[in-house]
């Protein structure tokens, strides 16, 4: 398979939140803001594609028995790595993603990524699976953040969209609103599937 | 007393974990689609997150913060946990073999599981007192298997109405959850 295509195949093809529907608890729990989704994406990415890059050259070396504990031991280097150079540049979004940034080490999407993907090809395939994967991860984050601030907040990246009048529907940025906006998506996405057909 | 009564009741029904923390929805959507595999599962993450909040707390405490590498925080829990869970596998495995036939499959399923690892860095975080935290991962597995196996039972019943095609499978289950959230959001001025 040529790179290119290891690079699309995680946006829409593959999309690890959409398609694969892996990863979901921190796309429900910080998608209230685009600016939280964007700073989400961007830490998954990172991680993700350093973890990519990692297993990729390291595959040879690590016996197989013990390489999920290996993968975990690598992927939360890199979170931690990513949770410090946060707290120092990006206070304000460390402080509204929170326990989240943490707990990217138990996303299923990355250790999926590491196990299906990394291990088993080589350095450049690994790097474009990373990046296309992440941006896959980080469009979907956008698109539910943005649904659920426009009609939850009534602005888009903090700036307000309908004027002082506008009654936002709050319950979009509370819990349920995470849940309805996900299911409202997955349920479009099959009806163009099946349209498709 | 009265302080740990409202851990509990704030984790199980208003800060509830799955419903509005947003921790262990993949479980929450994978094994909810029987009862009997709801409990097992709500038996599972119970046992594993009670002792493994424990043993982060002490860790923690006793090693993390006594040697000022605090940082290690994540890479140290997700260990911890990961071999507790092959080490309780293992238990259950040689002392009940029927326990562990009914709960076999979901023990792996749970290093992976965020809530685990979310309460014991939610613990330390609140800084909790060791009893505090013990009550508090308490109360978040009780709201677990709670959330879970109410899923479970309207899950079973919507097997059988008649779901628009596009809807069928993970969209309804979905827009189910958010009416549950809706209902435990309800539970707020309860405190």
């Amino acid at each position: 398979m040529s790179l290119g295509k290891e690079f699309t195949k995680g946006i829409i093809r593959e999309n690890p939140l959409f398609r694969l529907t892996l990863g979901l608890c921190p796309s429900l729990a910080v998608t209230t803001s685009v600016e939280n989704g964007l700073g989400m994406g961007a830490a998954f990415s990172a991680v993700l594609l350093a973890s990519n890059i990692t297993i990729a050259l390291l595959r040879k070396i690590i016996p197989d028995s013990i390489r999920i504990p290996s993968f975990i031991v690598i992927i939360a280097t890199f979170v931690t790595l990513i949770e410090m150079i946060m707290h120092a540049f990006a206070p304000d979004l460390f402080k509204s993603l929170g326990i989240y940034i943490p707990l990217i080490v138990v996303n299923c999407v990355i250790l999926g990524r590491a196990e299906a993907f990394a291990s088993k090809n080589s350095l450049m395939p690994s790097i474009m699976d990373g990046l296309g994967m992440g941006l896959g991860f980080t469009l979907a984050l956008v698109i539910i953040s943005a649904f659920r601030e426009i009609l939850g907040a009534g602005t888009f990246y903090g700036i307000p969209l309908f004027g002082a009048s506008a009654n936002p529907a709050l319950i979009m940025i509370l819990p349920p609103g995470g849940f309805i906006t996900m299911g409202i998506i997955l349920a479009l996405m099959n009806k163009f599937q099946h349209d498709a057909k | 007393m009265k302080d740990l009564f409202i851990i509990i009741v704030s984790a199980v029904l208003i800060h509830n974990i799955i419903l509005s923390q947003f921790l262990g929805v993949c479980p929450f959507l994978g094994v909810s689609k029987k009862l009997s595999s709801a409990l097992g599962m709500g038996a599972a993450v119970t046992f594993v997150m009670v002792l493994a909040s424990t043993i982060t707390w002490i860790i923690q405490h006793f090693v993390l913060a006594y040697y000022e590498i605090e940082y290690l925080q994540t890479i140290a829990f997700i260990l911890v946990i990961a071999s507790l869970v092959q080490f309780v596998e293992m238990v259950i495995r040689k002392f009940s073999p029927a326990l562990y036939k009914s709960l076999g499959v979901y023990l792996p399923l749970i290093t992976t599981n965020c809530a685990v690892l979310g309460v014991a860095i939610l613990n330390v975080q609140t800084e909790y007192t060791f009893v505090e935290g013990l009550f508090n991962s308490v109360g978040n597995a009780l709201g677990f298997t709670l959330a879970l196996v109410l899923f479970a039972g309207i899950r079973e019943r919507l097997e059988l109405a008649d779901i628009p095609a596009s809807l069928q499978g993970l969209p309804i289950a979905l827009i189910t959850a958010a009416l549950m959230s809706m209902a435990f959001l309800g539970f707020t001025g309860l405190l």
